[in-house]
């Protein structure tokens, strides 16, 4: 990056002009702004206090050289792969920079990165004074102006609404029914995404006032008029079942009905080919299940699935389990055969079954051993002397 | 509840009509369901107590071991589970199933003059094989049979605290306290016919003791409990009688050798010699007496046998077959044989089983009497007797 490269060659420049120039010299050859009188000061005073700079700060024309530098960038990339510069997406840039520098790397913030600066430099604020020094936001001194500003804005609608219901009033117009601002599917934004909304840090008090004030404002049976507003500072929420793939039905050569399903836990991984004859019947890598698994709780795991869905006798079940323990293989079975269900049932039933938690994986795994203890937790035996 | 006690006001219309609807034990009966006509009252319970009456319409119901027998004919032959669960019932009740009316139309219709004949009950782990034993044993005992029951040949060949070397034959080994308490519940079973049979040979015990020919058999079985040292030779002795006396024209009986564990006598135990070394089972007094009351070169009677992997030394769980239990010395040793397969129960027993329960107020959770709490059941147990018995315990 230029400006990094020009700062570090220039502080090498000043920490070899202190090595070098240990008198006053006046007519140097440096091209440090700051000229000082040279005495016998060691280089520690003129280190710089790196944590006190706070985070670094870029200027507009820097970002938008970036930018510039970036959009060209994607141009050149896009020849390379061959592809029409037009329409070289984010998702095409990602692809090719994973192919061209492939890495092993787990992390995923260490991998290679190319992305548009607004997503890579942070947001920050624009110099707020002008050159006399006179601040340009009225808040300014509130230290929060951008807050300030926003609670401000949202109690001047809130009036400027119960002034238009005033007004109704007054004509004789006013009704309770009006169309509400729908808040279903929805939530309000949270700190965190308000404090980069505003390009400023807020504390939770702050946050709470301004739901609070949000609250409010929606309160008031007209406050359709301020939809847009409001709709700005909610997000929609995702709907989880939307994410599950079901498989569809298959159906084997005497016209039954099976499906397969995958599922593990810890170290165990588990098959189940789940097929709909009306005898009840389970294998196990071969053998019975009352044999496989003698322990009543890895029989209660398995029949977890088909109780919740009340069709405990309808499935005849193969399954093959390897790895683990009994209590995680018993687990991993029971994931697979919720995930086989599925396509024996419907949408709503689906909710169900995830809103049980049949379908989400069991994320525990073996905490690590670190140096120093004698297990994940446990330290070593404490000795007084 | 008032559901039970307007079944009772029902009972007395009820035993009008069906008089057959007594109880066994003067217990109270009480009707599970009683919207449903009267028929549930007896669908699990049959009155016919005798096992010689018993057919295949009785099949799937249990029937009351009158307590009477109880404690004459079943000293120390059930399974200690099966012996909690008649505590706590204060009844005995054995159902009937196939594998045991199989058994007793063989024995009913068997040649006793030709060479005994060999029956071998086998299934997997908790199927009911004990039981269908001790059914056929109270069979044997009702029609006057004389019965050796051995309650479970494992405990013969593991867990032996005395071991004497054997006084009548220098390489083999003496279960002192094993042969004892066995000889005593060989005497309550077989009161009647202590009294009746006379050894026909003279048996020398030490310099001083001896018991001479013509004596009674039960003087040779009090004096194996009360002097425990030479019990073995005992057993062996009233063994050897009991052979030689079985198909005997003159006040002859039919004798019914009924071993649970079977496989226990070939292959390895779990004992040692003073010097560490292993003890082949053929070294032991009781085991070898035993399988020569096994090998079919005696008649009048029958061998009735179980295999049983819950107490076997060394063999995988997951064997039942009668050639992995057994292994090639005691197949060829207990072949020919008839085999008995004992499955696991069938929807019909299992619904029995499963009313059984409920009636003597053994399930107590309200969701165990409903469709859902009944399919849980099966799901769980599979339908294993004894699997559905342990899950039962605690509901």
């Amino acid at each position: 990056m230029a400006a990094s490269g020009g700062r570090t060659v220039g502080s090498f420049l000043w920490k070899c002009g202190n090595c070098c120039f240990n008198f006053n010299t006046v007519s140097s050859n440096l091209t440090c702004q700051v000229l000082s009188r040279q005495l016998c000061v060691s280089a520690v005073l003129h280190r710089k206090n790196l944590a006190a700079a706070g985070p670094e700060k870029f200027s507009e024309e820097f970002i938008k050289k970036q930018v510039e530098e970036f959009n060209i960038g994607k141009r050149h990339l896009a020849n390379m792969m061959g592809e029409d510069p037009e329409t070289f997406t984010q998702g095409d840039i990602d692809r090719s920079i994973a192919y061209l520098f492939p890495s092993g790397l787990f992390d995923k913030k260490a991998k290679p990165l190319m992305k548009h600066p607004d997503e890579v430099f942070p947001k920050q604020r624009a110099v707020q004074w002008g050159a006399d020094g006179r601040p340009f936001h009225f808040l300014f001194y509130t230290g929060k102006q951008s807050y300030y500003t926003l609670m401000h804005d949202t109690f001047t609608k809130a009036l400027a609404v119960e002034k238009h219901q005033d007004r109704l009033r007054g004509k004789g117009l006013f009704t309770q029914d009006t169309k509400q601002i729908s808040l279903v599917g929805s939530r309000w934004l949270l700190k965190e995404e308000l404090e980069e909304l505003l390009v400023e840090t807020i504390s939770e008090h702050d946050y709470a006032r301004f739901i609070q004030l949000m609250e409010r404002l929606l309160s008031l049976p007209y406050c359709s008029v301020e939809e847009d507003f409001v709709q700005r500072y909610r997000r929609q929420l995702e709907i989880q079942s939307s994410k599950q793939q079901v498989q569809p039905l298959q159906y084997d050569q005497h016209g039954v009905a099976y499906s397969t399903g995958d599922g593990r836990r810890k170290t165990a991984t588990g098959t189940v080919l789940l097929r709909d004859s009306s005898s009840g019947s389970i294998s196990i890598n071969g053998t019975n299940y009352v044999h496989y698994f003698p322990v009543l709780q890895d029989r209660e795991q398995l029949m977890f699935p088909l109780h919740f869905m009340g069709v405990l006798g309808r499935f005849d079940m193969q399954c093959s389990v390897s790895g683990g323990g009994h209590s995680s293989q018993a687990g991993a079975l029971r994931l697979a055969i919720s995930r086989a269900m599925l396509s024996f049932l419907s949408e709503g039933q689906v909710e169900t079954m995830r809103q049980a938690g049949l379908l989400t994986p069991d994320p525990r795994i073996k905490e690590r051993k670190k140096p120093g203890q004698e297990g994940a937790r446990r330290k070593f035996t404490w000795k007084k002397r | 509840m008032a559901l039970h006690r307007l079944s009772f006001r029902l009972r007395q219309t009820v035993a009008q009509v069906r008089p057959l609807h007594g109880s066994g034990c003067g217990q109270q009966q009480e009707a599970v369901g009683m919207e449903t006509s009267p028929e549930t009252f007896s669908i699990f319970r049959t009155q016919e107590n005798d096992p010689a009456c018993q057919s295949e319409q009785h099949l799937g119901q249990y029937y009351t071991v009158p307590p009477s027998h109880f404690h004459t004919v079943f000293p120390h032959g059930l399974p200690p589970r099966y012996q909690q669960q008649v505590k706590t019932f204060n009844e005995g009740c054995v159902m009937v199933r196939q594998p045991a009316l199989e058994l007793i139309s063989h024995l009913k219709r068997a040649d006793y003059s030709k060479p005994t004949l060999r029956y071998l009950l086998y299934g997997v782990k908790g199927s009911g094989k004990t039981m269908s034993l001790c059914h056929t044993v109270h069979y044997c005992s009702t029609q006057g049979w004389l019965v050796l029951h051995i309650p479970d040949a494992h405990l013969w060949v593991k867990n032996c605290k005395e071991l004497l070397p054997s006084s009548y034959h220098t390489s083999r080994f003496d279960q002192p306290i094993q042969a004892s308490n066995w000889l005593r519940n060989f005497r309550t079973t077989n009161e009647h016919f202590l009294s009746k049979i006379k050894l026909r040979q003279r048996y020398v015990w030490t310099k001083r003791e001896s018991t001479e020919e013509g004596r009674l058999l039960g003087e040779l079985v009090d004096m194996g409990v009360s002097r425990v040292k030479s019990s073995s030779d005992v057993v062996g002795a009233v063994l050897k009688e009991l052979r030689l006396q079985a198909g005997g024209t003159e006040g002859g009986f039919r004798l019914a050798v009924a071993v649970d564990g079977v496989n226990g006598l070939w292959g390895r135990t779990t004992l040692k010699k003073e010097d560490k070394s292993p003890v082949a089972p053929e070294e032991l007094t009781l085991v070898h007496n035993l399988r020569k009351m096994i090998n079919n070169d005696w008649c009048g009677g029958a061998v009735i046998a179980t295999l049983s992997q819950t107490g076997s030394l060394y063999a995988p769980s997951s064997a039942y077959l009668p050639q992995e239990l057994l292994g090639e010395e005691g197949f060829d040793s207990m072949d020919p044989f008839v085999p008995v397969p004992v499955y696991l129960y069938s929807e019909k027993e299992f619904e029995s089983c499963y009313l059984y329960y409920l009636d003597r107020h053994w399930l107590q959770h309200p969701h165990s009497e409903t469709e859902e709490g009944k399919k849980e059941l099966i799901f769980l147990s599979n339908r294993n007797p004894s699997v559905l018995e342990r899950l039962c315990a605690f509901l």
